[in-house]
């Protein structure tokens, strides 16, 4: 029996990924299907004005790129070095402790190291200490320097859109080094080649056309809300009434276009129309949506700040346009990011604007004080703190509800506790996940920040899997049924996360489950909810 | 002592051998990180992994019935059928059990009984081999299903065919808009 295979020899010989050499630097970079996302239509970067806008294609060996790349990339780089301090700051202080390396959804899920955010940053870093360090120009590759090849741009390229800018690994970094700030240092270095992904590219482009990222027309935008107008009619027997582009309201309401395009969203959408209706009876609310500023999210800021402050500025250019006192903003997650870190300094303040108060309990919403934009969680659960909203929570007992906390909303402005207070008022059954992977800490959906295409599905699947994760464990343990979330793209992308990892999980925003708890003055007795599900148990009640 | 019985007596050990080798599948920083992290929320594939081996051992030597197979495997696998390994990488950690149980029995009696015990182990590891490639084929399979779903569900081509979406003379591209939300 001396001829028996030893285990280790044996399995060797079995296909397996080859063996990583013991320096990330010797590790070549391997553009893996499902992995990336198509290269730009290069129509789309022209209408933008984007530079070197042409056909290429990731797994080709040639990228068509322009002669003078490396420099052009070289005079970026000092650019933006010398414009973003926080940029020249986190280039050189992180001392490689590898207190984020683990915490990066991708990495957890795809096992590639180079999804470790500390390495993330290493690939520009390594660049950056050979071109503008002395210590990296006299020690070279031992000072962890290296020059910028055809190989170090693809690497580049291939990782900077393998990380969602969720700023997970930034809660963990005694420096505050935060890498989704280098991930979109990247992007805007590489947007200089014309290196743009297609789901992003278009969909900015279409938002810089017609207003929003799907290149809605405003006539279809008004046509689809008023589809919405007739479902709500036949559920609940009271016909809503919404205004748009009205002159004169008291707030402009802005969501992002994937509430009133794709489901389930459009039933969060519903929701809005529904509570602006018991509002306007109740108390007189007065606001209006508009079919030019038709877009809450902002896929510019995955490609430049030049171009996030273009598309963010429209927001305020229907505001002023129309004489509002405030922005109302539904359920979003970068729009909020967008709001709150950079809007002030880059269109701001909204001086033209009132500070926002609302209108119905008095409360003064000093956080939006600058960029006099309201977050409707928050704008919801203050009604709800005074008494506004007459719910019944019974039509929502057959949900069994768990909260993923949207990175930009929660890490992006510190929005934890009010989708929970709203879910708590409007369900039975809540539940939340494990602390270490909600608030703060929360696990991004994987497809944020653009990701959310279809062909790189093994990506959003693997960097979804912590969050997955999460709620399999609430499901196993108290059978929820339900995952709410208060952001568009998290409403497009769980159910199919959902759907891989944990089938019998469904996903929703807050405003579905509030509108269907709110009862509206005049209405029928409900026998669905929004989706057009049959209420169960609500006729036995009402024999009661 | 019966193959089966010494088997179960050595679980742990083996199982665990098993483990480090399918953690080597990954680079080894990611190995390192898969072995040491124990938090089942932060290292949700080192704790899956673990806990589907241990599950998937169980139900060898309880006769390899593809249903407690299957349901001790997938979710190993689904993780895998995710992380860039070709089918053979994504399942071939199963007949890495092979040479672990020969090294165990290879330290016991050689009659004819222990070696008929031998095959009809490694039989059930090869059972267990074809129920993990069942699941890996299923799991493709839900992945491509659900990028045609996503494909079908843009409602925005939904809108072009309804006529509601003109084109924009400057950017003829937004007929054929690859939507975002
Ligand atoms: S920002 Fe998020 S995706 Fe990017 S490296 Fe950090 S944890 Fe990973
Ligand atoms: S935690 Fe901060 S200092 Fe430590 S390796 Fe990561 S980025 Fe660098």
């Amino acid at each position: 029996m001396k001829d028996l295979p030893k285990a280790k020899d044996f399995y060797s010989r079995l296909a397996h990924r080859p063996d990583s050499a013991s320096d990330w630097m010797d590790v070549p970079v391997e553009i893996r299907k499902g992995m990336y996302c198509y290269a730009a239509n290069p129509k789309s970067l022209d209408t933008l004005g984007f530079p070197y806008a042409r056909d290429w294609n990731p797994v080709e060996g040639d990228w068509k790129l322009p002669e003078n790349w490396q420099q052009i990339i070289h005079e970026g780089f000092k650019e933006r070095l010398e414009r973003f301090r926080s940029f020249k700051v986190f280039m050189d202080i992180c001392v490689r402790c590898g207190a984020c390396a683990d915490k990066c959804h991708f990495f957890i899920g795809t096992g590639d190291p180079k999804n470790m955010p500390v390495l993330r940053a290493e690939l520009l870093r390594s660049v950056y200490r050979n071109d503008f360090t002395t210590f990296g120009k006299l020690l070279g590759r031992i000072g962890g320097a290296r020059p910028m090849t055809v190989d170090v741009l693809k690497e580049w390229w291939y990782y900077m859109f393998q990380c969602t800018e969720c700023r997970r690994c930034s809660v963990f970094c005694p420096y505050g080094i935060d890498t989704a700030e280098i991930t979109i240092m990247g992007r805007e270095l590489l947007n200089l080649l014309g290196l743009n992904i297609d789901w992003i590219a278009t969909p900015v482009s279409n938002c810089y056309m017609t207003g929003n990222h799907l290149g809605i027309q405003p006539h279809a935008y008004k046509d689809m809300l008023d589809f919405f107008v007739d479902d709500i009619e036949e559920i609940t027997g009271v016909r809503v009434e919404p205004s748009y582009n009205r002159v004169g309201a008291d707030i402009l309401f802005i969501t992002p276009s994937g509430d009133v395009f794709a489901d389930p969203g459009t039933y969060t959408a519903m929701g809005y129309l529904i509570l602006f209706h018991y509002l306007r009876e109740k108390y007189g609310f007065d606001i209006t949506w508009s079919t030019y500023a038709s877009e809450g999210g902002n896929f510019g800021f995955f490609t430049s700040h030049e171009t996030m402050k273009r598309l963010n500025s429209k927001m305020y250019a229907e505001a002023r346009r129309l004489g509002v006192k405030w922005i109302l903003g539904g359920e979003c997650g970068h729009m909020w990011r967008v709001i709150t870190q950079y809007m002030d300094t880059m269109n701001g303040p909204a001086d033209f604007l009132q500070e926002p108060v609302s209108p119905i309990t008095g409360t003064r919403f000093e956080n939006a004080k600058s960029t006099k934009m309201v977050h409707i969680a928050e704008f919801t659960a203050d009604l709800i703190r005074h008494g506004k909203l007459e719910l019944d929570k019974r039509r929502n007992r057959h949900l069994k509800v768990t909260f993923h906390d949207s990175c930009n909303p929660s890490r992006g402005m510190g929005m934890l506790e009010e989708p929970r207070y709203v879910i708590r008022n409007v369900c039975d059954h809540f539940y939340d996940m494990p602390e270490n992977t909600i608030r703060e800490q929360t696990f991004c959906c994987g497809s944020g920040a653009g990701l959310n295409a279809g062909e790189n599905m093994e990506l959003r699947m693997a960097g979804g899997l912590p969050r997955a994760n999460a709620v399999k464990y609430v499901h196993e343990q108290h059978g929820v049924n339900m995952l709410a979330t208060i952001c568009a793209i998290d409403r497009a992308a769980l159910p199919p996360l959902m759907q891989y990892w944990v089938p019998g999980v469904d996903v929703t925003g807050l405003h579905e489950m509030v509108a269907n708890a709110l009862v509206l003055p005049g209405e029928k007795q409900r026998e669905t909810n929004l989706r057009g599900e049959p209420l169960e148990g609500m006729e036995d009640d009402s024999d009661e | 002592m019966k193959l089966v019985e010494r088997l179960a007596a050595n679980k742990s050990t083996i199982v665990k051998k098993w483990f480090d080798l399918v953690a080597a599948t990954y680079p080894p920083d990611t190995a390192k990180f898969l072995k040491a992290n124990r938090d089942p929320f932060h290292n949700p594939v080192g704790k899956t992994t673990l806990e589907g081996l241990s599950a998937a051992f169980d139900a060898l030597l309880e006769g390899a019935d593809p249903v407690v197979l299957d349901r001790a495997l997938d979710p190993i696998i689904r993780i895998r059928a995710v992380q860039s390994f070709s089918p053979t990488q994504a399942t071939a950690f199963i007949l890495a059990l092979k040479p672990l149980v020969r090294e165990l029995w290879s330290k016991g009696p050689s009659d004819p009984q222990a070696a008929a015990d031998l095959r009809q182990i490694e039989d059930g590891i090869d059972q267990v081999l074809l129920v993990a490639f069942d699941i890996y084929l299923k799991c493709r399979e839900t992945l491509f299903q659900l990028k045609v779903d996503l494909e079908k569900n843009r409602i925005h081509h939904a809108f072009v065919r309804a006529g509601l979406v003109a084109d924009t003379p400057v950017q003829p591209s937004a007929a054929e808009p690859k939507g975002a939300v």
